[in-house]
Order: C-alpha cells, then sequence, then structure tokens
C-alpha cells in the first residue's frame, strides 16, 4: 500500500486528494494553473459555472471547521455540485464502524466525493481505501497529518507574489509538532523546488525528526526570518498555550510573535501569511496582521479557486474511470 | 487418537535444544510421554508410525503471549478457536495475558481458563494471572492463591502500574511465592495517546508518537525496583536497542531479569506504517531498522532469550478505522515459527538456536512456576511435539489461517516452512493431510 | 500565396488550407460585412468578445480594424463545457475576462472554426454568467457543415466543405493559417500524466 498511488487512478489522473507528499512537481502545477483559471468565476456577475451539475458533493467534518467547510461549500457550489453538510460530533464516531456505516450510506444516496476533515491522522487515507470506487476523497485536514489544499493555496499565494519557487526562502514558524498545515507546506515547497525551508520554535514544538522533513530546524525568530521571502505564520491553539509545551502565551509572544521590528531582517518584498484564524497578540501583533506585506486575506479567497480546481480535476476524470469513459474534445 | 497410544516418528532431523540434540533420530511416545529418542525400548509396539523423513522433530513450541479473547470477547476469538490455531502452528503451551473480561484476578477465571482449554485440549493455556485488581495498578492481587489456581506468572497485560510504590510492593510480594512478573517497558505517560514510534516516519504521517524513552524508562525503572528486591522479571516485549541494551547490562549485575521480544519485531519498522496501514498498528510501536538489527542480534546471543507471538487476533471493526483509532496487534500464532525460519534463511541465527527462543527459552521463563518441564524431549517428559517441513513453501491467506483473527500485515507473504503434525502429551492435535495444506478434522472433544 | 515559408513544418497528416494572406482578406472581408451590419443595427460601440484560443486572434484583427473602444474580451469555455463528464477538465484554462459589464451592450462574439455549434452554446452561457447583453452578433472566420445546434454566424470569412472525419484548425497567432488534417481519435484527458 503506497501512500502516493492510492491517489492517482491507473492513468496518473489525480482520483483522491490526500496528501500533497507523493505528487509530482507537474501535477502540483497542473493544479496552481487550473486553480488560475478559476479566479476569473468571481468575477462573474453569476459566480457559478456548470461543471459539476448533478454531482453530489458530501463535507464530512468529525472536527468543527467553519472557515475551512464553507471554503469548500463555496467551491463546490460555484462548480454548480449539491452540497451535503454533514457535522458528526466526534462522540457518536468514536467506534470505526459508525464511520463506516455513515460512508456507506451516503455512497447510497449517491455521492461522488466526499471532502473529510478528521482529528485523526490517516482519516482521509482510510476514506478513500473503504470508498467505492468511483467516489472522490478529498482531505480538508486529518490530524496533524495532511491538510493539502490549505498548503496549495498557500502555493497559490506565493507563485502569485514571486513567480516561481526556485529560489525562494521560506521560513515557518510557530506549532510544526501538531500542524497539517505545515506538514502540506513543506511536502509542496520540496517537491516545488524551493531553495530552502526553515521551521522556527521552541524545541516542544518541533519533532525531534523535523530535518527529515527536508528542512532547517531553527529555534531564534530573528535568524530564521533573515532574508526570507516568505514567512508563514501557524496557528498555535489556545490549549497549547500554557502547561508542558509552552509556559504561557506570553513568553511565547515574546519569543516568536511576529512584530514589524523583527520581520525588519526579512527580505523588503517579503510576504506574511497564516492560514487563520490568527491569535492576534500571540503568533504576530496587528500591525504586521494587517500590514502591506499581509497577504493573509488573499489567501482565503485562493482558497476556494484552488478547491474549485481540485474539485474540477478529481470529478472530471470519474467517468474515464468507469466504463465507456474514453472521450474527445470537440469543436 | 488417545494418551495412551504408541507413536514412533521414524527418520526426522531430531533437535531438542534443550539437551543440545541435533541428528537423524526416531522419537518414540507412549502414555503421553516421551519413552526413547533412538532406538525403541526393547518390546515397543507403536500403534502409529509417522514417517518424518526430510522433517524437523522439535520440542512443541512455547509461547509467551497468545491471546484467546475469552472469556468476554469471543467476537472476536475464543480459547477453542485459537487453541486450534496454535495447533496448526506447532505451538503446545502458551501463556495468554490477564486482560479478558472477567480480568483473570481471582482464581475463578484462572480456573476457568484452564477449564475450557483442558475441555478442547488443542493446547496447553497457562494463565497469566493479574498482578493488580482489575489491572487498575493500585491494589494488588491474591498472588499466592493465583499461582494455586495455576497461573505460572503474572503479568498486567499491556496495562501500567503509574506508582513505583505499588509496583516495588507488588514485586515483594510476588518474589514471597517466587512468582515471575511479565512488564510491559512501557512507560505510561511518554506513551499516552502515542501509536507510532516517534521518530521520522510518525512525523512524516503526523501519528502522536511514542519515543524510545517511553521503553528506556520503564526498563531502567522495573530493573531498579527489581534490584531493590531481588524479585524475578520478565519484560514482555522489548522494541528497542538501548531497552535489550539495558537488559543485558542488567543481567550482568545478577539482576533476574528476562525478556522476549514479538518476532514481528524482527521483520517490520516504523516504515511499514506509510499508507497507514492498521495493520502495523503495534503496541509496542514498530521502530527503526537500527532497532530491529540490534534486537536481532539479542535475540541471536540470547540476551533476549525467547520469541513469541504477541497474538492478538481482532475482528475486522478493530481494524476498520483511520489508523489512530484502530486497535493495535497482530493475529500472529500461524506466522511465529514461520518467521523465525525466515530469520534462520537470513543467516541471523542457526536452526537450532531458533527453535530455542521457541522452546527452552521461554519454558525456562515460565519455569519456575510451571513444574511440568515442557519445552525438551525427554524421556520422561511430556510429549509435546512439533514437525515441521522445513522445505514446503505456502503463502499465508484468509483460507489458510485457523485462527479467527485475519488481522494480520503477512497476509499474502510467502513463506518456507510448514508444520505436519503437532502433538500435546503424546495425542495428536494436528495433522496436515498431504503436502495439500488442508488441516486435519479437529479433535473433538467427547461429552461425558 | 505565401510569401514566406511556415515558422513550424506542420505535423504529418495535416496540410495547409490557408495561407496567411489569403486570411489577411478573409478578415478584411468581414470586417467590411460587421461594420455594415453595425451600421444597419445602428450599434453605436459593440463590445468584442473572442473564444480562447483561434477566436481571440481573429478578434483582435477585427477589433484593430473596426477601431472598437473598449478593449478586446477574451472567453475560456472550458468551464462550460458540455463534454467534461466525459473527458475531465481541459489542461489550460484562462481566467475569462471581460473589459466592461455586459449588461445592456450590443456584444459581437468571434471564433474561429464553427462546426458543431457546441463551443458557441457554451461560449452564450459563459456570457450570460456575466450578465443580459441586449444582443449577440456571431462572427466565425471558418464554416463548416456538422452544425449539432441551430446556431448559425452572422459573420462568417470562410466556407468549408470537409470530410466527416477531417478537422480544421487555426494556427497562429502569427501568421494566421488554417490547417487541415484528420482529427486524432481520442485527445489525452487533463492533467500531464
Amino acid at each position: 500500500m503506497n501512500t502516493a498511488n492510492i491517489q492517482l487512478d491507473d492513468a496518473g489522473h489525480l482520483k483522491h486528494l490526500l496528501t500533497v507528499e507523493g505528487l509530482s512537481r507537474e501535477l502540483l502545477t497542473a493544479i496552481l494553473d487550473q486553480a488560475e483559471g478559476f479566479t476569473g468565476v468571481t468575477q462573474q456577475a453569476v459566480k457559478k459555472v456548470p461543471l459539476c451539475r448533478g454531482k453530489v458533493i458530501a463535507n464530512l467534518f468529525f472536527e468543527t471547521s467553519t472557515r475551512t467547510r464553507t471554503t469548500f461549500e463555496l467551491a463546490a457550489k460555484r462548480l454548480s455540485a449539491d452540497v451535503l453538510n454533514l457535522n458528526i460530533a466526534a462522540s457518536s464516531t468514536s467506534k470505526g464502524e459508525t464511520l463506516l456505516d455513515t460512508l456507506h450510506n451516503l455512497e447510497a444516496m449517491h455521492v461522488d466525493m466526499f471532502v473529510v476533515r478528521h482529528a485523526a491522522s490517516g482519516a482521509a487515507h482510510f476514506i478513500a481505501e473503504q470508498a467505492a470506487p468511483h467516489v472522490s476523497v478529498i482531505n480538508a485536514g486529518d490530524g496533524r497529518h495532511a491538510h493539502p489544499t490549505q498548503g496549495l493555496l498557500d502555493m497559490f499565494t506565493i507563485r502569485r507574489h514571486k513567480g516561481g519557487f526556485e529560489h525562494l526562502r521560506v521560513a515557518i514558524v510557530g506549532d510544526i509538532l501538531h500542524s497539517r498545515v505545515a506538514r502540506s507546506q513543506i511536502a509542496a515547497l520540496n517537491t516545488l523546488g524551493a531553495a530552502e525551508i526553515r521551521v522556527i520554535g521552541p524545541r516542544t514544538l518541533i519533532p525531534d525528526a523535523a530535518e527529515s522533513l527536508g528542512v532547517r530546524v531553527c529555534h531564534d525568530l530573528r535568524e530564521g526570518v533573515r532574508d526570507a521571502d516568505v514567512v508563514i505564520m501557524l496557528r498555535l491553539q489556545r490549549e497549547r498555550m500554557s502547561g508542558a509545551l509552552l509556559p504561557s502565551a506570553h513568553e511565547y509572544y515574546q519569543l516568536y510573535g511576529l512584530t514589524e521590528e523583527r520581520l525588519s531582517t526579512a527580505r523588503p518584498d517579503a510576504i506574511v501569511m497564516h492560514p487563520g484564524p490568527i491569535n492576534r497578540g500571540v503568533e504576530m501583533d496587528s500591525q504586521v496582521a494587517d500590514g502591506p506585506r499581509s497577504v493573509i486575506l488573499e489567501q482565503v479567497s485562493n482558497g476556494i479557486a484552488v478547491r474549485m480546481a481540485v474539485i474540477a480535476m478529481c470529478i472530471g476524470t470519474q467517468n474515464l474511470r468507469g466504463p465507456g469513459g474514453e472521450g474527445t474534445y470537440d469543436a | 487418537m488417545h494418551e495412551g497410544m504408541k507413536i514412533s516418528i521414524r527418520n526426522g532431523r531430531l533437535i531438542d535444544p534443550a539437551s543440545g540434540i541435533d541428528r537423524e533420530a526416531d522419537l518414540h511416545c507412549a502414555e503421553g510421554k516421551v519413552v526413547a529418542i533412538g532406538a525403541a525400548p526393547a518390546g515397543f509396539q507403536p500403534d502409529r508410525t509417522l514417517d518424518a523423513r526430510g522433517l524437523v522433530v522439535c520440542p512443541g513450541l512455547v509461547d509467551l503471549s497468545a491471546r484467546l479473547r475469552e472469556p468476554g470477547d469471543e467476537q472476536k476469538a475464543t480459547i477453542a478457536s485459537e487453541t486450534r490455531a496454535a495447533a496448526a502452528a506447532g505451538i503446545t503451551t502458551l501463556c495468554c495475558p490477564p486482560d479478558t473480561n472477567p480480568i483473570i484476578d481471582t482464581p475463578a477465571v484462572a480456573q476457568l481458563v484452564h477449564q475450557i482449554a483442558a475441555r478442547h485440549g488443542l493446547a496447553r493455556v497457562l494463565p497469566a494471572g493479574a498482578i493488580t485488581r482489575g489491572l487498575d495498578g493500585s491494589q494488588i492481587t491474591e498472588m499466592a492463591a493465583l499461582k494455586e489456581a495455576g497461573c505460572p506468572v503474572l503479568s498486567q497485560g499491556d496495562r501500567p502500574i503509574r506508582s513505583a510504590q505499588v509496583l516495588l510492593r507488588a514485586l515483594e510480594y510476588a518474589s514471597t511465592f517466587s512468582l515471575t512478573l511479565f512488564l510491559q517497558p512501557l512507560d505510561a505517560d511518554l506513551s499516552e495517546g502515542g501509536c507510532a514510534h516517534q521518530g521520522a516516519v510518525s512525523t512524516r504521517l503526523g501519528l502522536p508518537g511514542i519515543p524510545e524513552a517511553a521503553e528506556t524508562v520503564a526498563v531502567a525503572r522495573a530493573l531498579a525496583l527489581a534490584e531493590q528486591t531481588g524479585a524475578r522479571i520478565h519484560f514482555r516485549g522489548l522494541s528497542t536497542a538501548r531497552g535489550a541494551e539495558l537488559l543485558v547490562e542488567a543481567r550482568r549485575r545478577s539482576i533476574l531479569a528476562s525478556g522476549d521480544c514479538a518476532i514481528h519485531q524482527l521483520f517490520l519498522t516504523e516504515d511499514d506504517l506509510h499508507g497507514f496501514n492498521s495493520n502495523c498498528h503495534l503496541l509496542p510501536p514498530l521502530r527503526t531498522a537500527a532497532d530491529r538489527q540490534s534486537l536481532r542480534m539479542a535475540v541471536a546471543e540470547g540476551a533476549i532469550q525467547a520469541l513469541c507471538s504477541d497474538h492478538q487476533p481482532h475482528d475486522a471493526d478493530a481494524k476498520q478505522a483511520p489508523f489512530p483509532e484502530t486497535i493495535p496487534g497482530i493475529s500472529a500464532l500461524e506466522t511465529l515459527l514461520p518467521l523465525a525460519l525466515r530469520l534462520v534463511a537470513e543467516g541471523v541465527l542457526d536452526l537450532p538456536t531458533a527453535i530455542a527462543r521457541l522452546t527452552t527459552g521461554p519454558a525456562e521463563v515460565l519455569g519456575s512456576g510451571s513444574g511440568s518441564g515442557f519445552g525438551r524431549l525427554k524421556p520422561g517428559r511430556s510429549a509435546d511435539v512439533c514437525v515441521f517441513d522445513p522445505a514446503e513453501t505456502w503463502v499465508l491467506s484468509p483460507e489458510t489461517l485457523v485462527s479467527h483473527g485475519h488481522n494480520t500485515p503477512f497476509l499474502g507473504m510467502e513463506f518456507q516452512g510448514r508444520v505436519r503434525w503437532t502433538l500435546l502429551g503424546g495425542r495428536m492435535v494436528f495433522e496436515r493431510s498431504g503436502t495439500t495444506g488442508a488441516a486435519a478434522a479437529p479433535p473433538r472433544h467427547q461429552s461425558n | 500565396m505565401s510569401n514566406h515559408a511556415p515558422l513550424n513544418p506542420l505535423p504529418v497528416g495535416q496540410t495547409l488550407w490557408l495561407d496567411a494572406d489569403a486570411i489577411d482578406t478573409a478578415i478584411a472581408a468581414m470586417a467590411a460585412e460587421l461594420r455594415t451590419l453595425i451600421a444597419e443595427r445602428a450599434i453605436a460601440a459593440p463590445l468584442m468578445v473572442g473564444i480562447h484560443t483561434g477566436g481571440v486572434w481573429v478578434a483582435e484583427r477585427l477589433h484593430a480594424a473596426l477601431g472598437i473602444v473598449d478593449p478586446l474580451g477574451h472567453l475560456d469555455i472550458s468551464f462550460y463545457r458540455d463534454d467534461f463528464s466525459r473527458i475531465g477538465l481541459h489542461p489550460q484554462v484562462r481566467p475569462s475576462h471581460l473589459p466592461a459589464a455586459v449588461d445592456g451592450r450590443h456584444v459581437i462574439l468571434v471564433d474561429d472554426v464553427l462546426q458543431t455549434g457546441r463551443t458557441i452554446r457554451a461560449a452564450l452561457n459563459v456570457l450570460f454568467d456575466y450578465g443580459r447583453p441586449k444582443s449577440v452578433i456571431l462572427a466565425a472566420l471558418a464554416e463548416r457543415g456538422g452544425r449539432q445546434l441551430p446556431i448559425e454566424p452572422n459573420v462568417v470569412g470562410l466556407h468549408a466543405r470537409l470530410a466527416p472525419g477531417e478537422q480544421l484548425k487555426l494556427t497562429g497567432p502569427v501568421p494566421l493559417e488554417l490547417v487541415r488534417g484528420l482529427a486524432p481519435a481520442a485527445h489525452p484527458p487533463a492533467e500531464p500524466a
């Protein structure tokens, strides 16, 4: 069983998006290119294209996340798909068979795609393995493992500002240990050929084996952001702000909070990113968050285009996998 | 076939690590016991002669940890189903952890397990009694009574004793009755919430990690308490190089400690978790390739004296969930001998040593409390015999599995070496018909 | 006759049908026809929109020839194709861009080759998702048989009569040439392998 191959069909088309890992640079670039095409849809009076008309997409959220669910919902609706939103409390699915029951019930309703958010790493893989062959699965965040659409929308945002990735120095600051976003960003940046990726934080928030991900570890923020082209701040979960991982939000901000002054060692044209929602005064101060180098709101709008691209690519090739699939373009 | 039956096993390669025998020799059994090796006693007329030409004849295997799921989890497996699987795997003696439901913390439950196992008569089942009541880690059990009820050792299964004070007292009390404590070398706090070795793979997959220190901390603590009390301890399931090293050092200082490891730890590593294969969700977790190599060395050198299956049969539901939410464990009885033979094929150890780790090694751990002297072939001892064909190749599949648990990452793998006959106390408890691989009809209990 | 050799040799099985000079002539004729049509309908300020990719090339020439004030718009119809569910997403989609609101405007829609009418159906749908034009005029550089929808152009540069298996394709942007050849049996679908 291979992490990479389960995402692609026999012809190498994207079938599921579970993780950025194992996807080629060409495929990642193709996703970003497609997303570029979808940015135009927002300019239409009717902000909708009929690509996925008649398709049913189920948002299967085992972990509540209004933001991510909303952008997926919007993306699906802009593609004219029908959207089912299912918020399933973790308590009712503490047993595996309930999750499978939910899945098979939805399949019986002819759902074409599952967008899955789950607190356990590997949940999207599990669902992709269990789902019927014609169904696609998009991982909207599984435990600490991956959040590929977030990673891709960040790449999309970076590419729009920097043109490419080859010479980029990217600093990722904060809770790497628990961050699925960071894992997807790191995998994407490595595949797309970024020059250097640094992760910055205290040792309690950086996995011991972090370097095996292809990053340089740094414990000092000033050193970490020096000459960086892109500074990505990660969200620090409130429950981790005090306890054995960190003494207090205050000390974290003192050491790792991004301020204009600390950002001054980065390249003058550096952009600042954050997957949201921001804890102002913890990860960064408002001056940076709302400042000229912040592209945080752009990330949000780009997220819709990237998700439209991923949904359309997965659904667009579904019939090719079924019987009588092959067809041609005609004028 | 009955206990009084006389059986001669002819022309096999007889390997008995306890006596150092490794030569072509006949084995003769009668009245449930071995009566002679080599020439038959004068006037011996076997009721049945087994032709073991080209086969290996060795003591029935001894497994220090196999969960049978009865009482309490019969939807997963039963004593009947799993002892049948044990017999098919050449295992004649197995020790089951106390984490059944009800827990084996009273003589009544221990006796129940004995009775059910005896009724089926397919393997010698030795229940490990609980160290603490309800395995709650706080109040010690009636250890003397448990011993009396047939528990040769005591264990917590995979549940921890967090308090060093309780562990100290348990060791002292158990040593009063010369009872060995099986301890899982895993610190409760450092392993809490973890489901994979803390390292490169868990970092990549975002799986909560269990650091190496979870094992070394637990081993060091237990060794210090064993040294303090002079009690005998056995580490049930070592997984790291450092853990094994600590054990070696302690033994050098004459601390009464031994250790085993589950045989799959000698084959699988953290890398097998890629793709979130829930059949590789184990506790202790699969460690690094370097750990695997060190464990292989420790087993070859005898620092780890026993290999066990750590058999944990599950129903499908237990593995049908996102990886961290699955229940750890492998259905492993039927791969114990095949994997050990693979170690031989890979040159890790020679065949007699491999058999020693499956017979004398574990028997010695159970020895002081069991008394019956299994794990060796010697006139006057119980005729527990495993006869296997070292050349037969076969593929592990749901169809070949006798165990009710099909949760094994080795499905579809080809093995060389397969059990032909298993004798328990002179009775044939398993016979593979021909080379087609079909199992013999299981012996039925005759109700009277 | 062409006064220069083609920049790239044509793929095997394709032959030049009309060279750059012939196409310039055809576009000039189309411009004249459009000018007449606009005058007849008393359209003051038309909005010109080309369909990716060939239609935009033709529209660029017409836009300049007619001296249209608003910049040229372009439409990518990939998201409106009726064959998406059969062949997946087109690999190169560019965002559509309209320089001005289409509400109440007279739109001149330009395509290169009109055959089945499906592209125009999709283009009209795109256009109407941007707003409600007052009228739409369709101009096609070349028209060939094989219509599958009731769509006819207002202005046509060239009429071609081809065998059903044959394909007519505009290459460009410089020089603009029409080549004919056998249509490939099946295009490779969306993404790179």
